[in-house]
């Protein structure tokens, strides 16, 4: 009953100052509506980013060569097409072990010249990173042992130069060179910070090193292991073998690092964290000056309703009633503007993901986080000025004007 | 006795100085009695209301109120006896202006915890008992002055307290209504209400059957003692 009184004059005084609950709820609005925007742009695009990762297959492992300082001296040394040899030959855990080698080549096809990023690589390289073609073929063991200059165009590339699918079989140049246009990949989209496989013109990892680039020199090795309990077996195989091969003294770094899918989700997670202490801060500004400006407005509603708690003491209301009424006032402000905001929230982080082409994904948490601060900033900030209102004498509150 | 009052004494502290508002007020009302209290202002008769109404307590001496002492009782404690023992009707009518007729009686009911039906019933009955019965569902700013003092005089009843306290009620009013308040006093006191009316209007104070006049802080004069200390 008591309660029902209280709730009731709770939304009364609010009613009564329609305007201006709305103006002080205004502050609750916007950052509850940032926090669950932000939420969920952050869980969509985690989620795109962790398909992605998923898609690029958890048993892969690949590892590329790392500065080393040795007394103040820094150096680097390339992995080459030998190391990637011994790693065929000698590992039991890999079911594929696939280099790949790049540079930055002029492309000239009909009147387009452009500046491309060729990658010299084995057949298998398509089937592990799970591209797809559209039209043409990948090139073979066959074409490899033959140096043979085919070329596969990434989508980019392709549409960058001109080349239809019409024209596979055609030839371009690339670093002068003629090459056959034997296939074209379908877009597949960048690959989270990694270079993007469309804009790649792709060749027999034989025919750079011999007849293009003219070295050895590689940018790393992908190996994909025998399944994924075996990675970290895997990792120490090839650190075994790639030591040897290099002749690494017991003493030296490797000049070696591995890298992994898990490594990548890691770094994500890390990025994820920084994101969130963002959101979090811009979160907890805007509260605590929505919290402030619901303080400063309680206060004021005490003081406007000073005759009306003298009113209420002098009729029986203990200091807690009137505390638990000024406190439930605040806390409903808050709440409204909290659900107010949720609901603002959602439909910027909807209309974000449109424009920007990824899901929204609004968490039940993240709701219950804004619930959860609204009632905590209500209750924060309502109970300076509610404990004011109960600690009112009622003689002096009867008298006020 | 229902007021038991020995030795009251009462100290306000304005700033440096020491105000002796109240020196020694003994004082005894029984039940059924209706006082009028009056002196000229700073005479103490305010605060001596107050304490009656224990919206305040005093700095020495003992008061019981229906028995029980009510000096030196904690903050809810006296919110509780406010409630179930005293009904307040002030000058200024002091109806909440958002709230109907009705409901405003029902607010010493539901910090006295009666239920829904129960509250409607008594503050019902009060309002009658005022002559406001097709008044109930109107807001304070849609009555006239006398029509809100019965409304303030219906919440004061509807928890049958001890004592109707009234603080110049019909200060408010014109001379015509304000005589209806009184007559409607007169009523009540005579259906056995326990009235204590404080006032500086001499013919207002005249309604009343003792007639106590504070100066001072301190009682100059009290019908009854007269009586006493003649019989």
């Amino acid at each position: 009953m008591l309660i029902l009184e209280i709730i009731r004059v709770a939304f009364g005084a609010l009613l009564a100052n329609k305007g201006r609950a709305f103006l002080t709820m205004l502050g609750i609005i916007i950052g509850v509506g940032a926090v669950i925007a932000m939420m969920a742009i952050g869980a969509g695009a985690q989620k795109a980013v962790q398909d992605r990762i998923a898609s690029m297959g958890v048993n892969q492992l690949r590892v590329f060569a790392d500065r080393t300082t040795i007394r103040g001296v820094t150096r680097y040394r390339s992995l080459t097409t030998d190391d990637a040899q011994a790693l065929r030959n000698e590992m039991t855990l890999a079911t594929a072990v696939v280099p790949d080698m790049g540079g930055q080549y002029q492309v000239k096809y009909g009147n387009k010249n452009n500046s491309v990023r060729i990658t010299g690589t084995t057949p298998e390289y398509f089937s592990l990173r799970s591209y797809q073609l559209a039209a043409g073929r990948f090139f073979t063991n066959g074409d490899m042992s033959a140096s043979q200059r085919v070329a596969v165009l990434g989508s980019v590339a392709a549409e960058n130069l001109g080349i239809g699918p019409q024209d596979v079989g055609s030839t371009v140049r690339i670093g002068g060179m003629i090459f056959d246009v034997i296939g074209i990949m379908e877009s597949k989209g960048s690959q989270g910070g990694w270079d993007n496989p469309d804009e790649n013109i792709f060749i027999p990892i034989t025919t750079a090193q011999y007849r293009l680039m003219g070295n050895d020199r590689i940018n790393g090795v992908t190996v994909q292991v025998v399944a994924q309990e075996w990675m970290l077996a895997a990792q120490g195989e090839m650190e075994r073998i790639l030591r040897r091969e290099r002749q690494l003294r017991p003493e030296q770094q490797n000049d070696f690092r591995f890298f992994n899918q898990q490594e990548l989700a890691t770094t994500f997670a890390e990025s994820t964290k920084i994101f969130g202490l963002l959101l979090a801060s811009i979160a907890a500004v805007s509260l605590i000056v929505g919290g402030i400006g619901i303080m400063n407005i309680m206060l004021v509603s005490v003081t406007e309703r000073t005759r009306e708690i003298g009113i209420r003491k002098a009729l029986g209301a203990r200091r807690s009633i009137i505390l638990l009424q000024f406190l439930l006032e605040s806390i409903t402000l808050c709440v409204l503007g909290g659900a107010i905001g949720m609901g603002l929230g959602y439909w910027v982080a909807k209309m974000m993901a449109s424009s920007g082409g990824w899901e929204v994904i609004v968490t039940p948490q993240s709701l219950l986080l804004a619930v959860g601060f609204s009632v905590g900033v209500g209750l924060f900030f309502g109970i300076y000025p509610a404990s004011r209102a109960a600690k009112l004498d009622p003689i002096e509150a009867l008298r006020y004007e | 006795m229902l007021i038991e009052m020995r030795g009251i004494e009462k100290v306000y502290k304005l700033g440096s100085e020491r105000v002796n508002a109240l020196r020694g007020i003994d004082l005894d009302v029984s039940e059924g009695e209706y006082v009028a209290l009056t002196g000229p202002s700073g005479s103490g008769k305010s605060t001596l209301m107050h304490l009656i109404g224990c919206l305040d307590s005093p700095t020495a001496g003992r008061y019981l109120l229906a028995g029980s002492d009510v000096s030196s009782m904690s903050d809810a404690a006296l919110a509780r006896v406010r409630n179930r023992q005293i009904g307040f009707v002030f000058q200024t009518f002091n109806l909440l202006p958002r709230a109907t007729a009705l409901h405003n009686v029902e607010i010493p009911l539901i910090y006295g915890g009666f239920g829904t039906r129960e509250r409607r019933r008594r503050a019902t009955a009060a309002l009658e008992r005022v002559g406001l019965a097709d008044r109930m569902k109107h807001q304070p700013n849609q009555m006239s002055g006398g029509q809100r003092q019965r409304v303030a005089v219906a919440r004061a009843l509807v928890t049958d307290p001890s004592i109707l306290l009234a603080d110049e009620p019909t200060g408010n009013l014109d001379t015509a209504t304000g005589n209806s308040i009184l007559e409607l006093f007169a009523q009540l006191h005579a259906s056995g209400q326990t009235i204590v009316l404080v006032t500086h209007e001499a013919d207002v104070a005249a309604h009343a059957r003792r007639h106590i006049v504070l100066r001072d802080g301190k009682i100059e004069s009290d019908d009854a003692n007269k009586k006493e200390s003649a019989g």
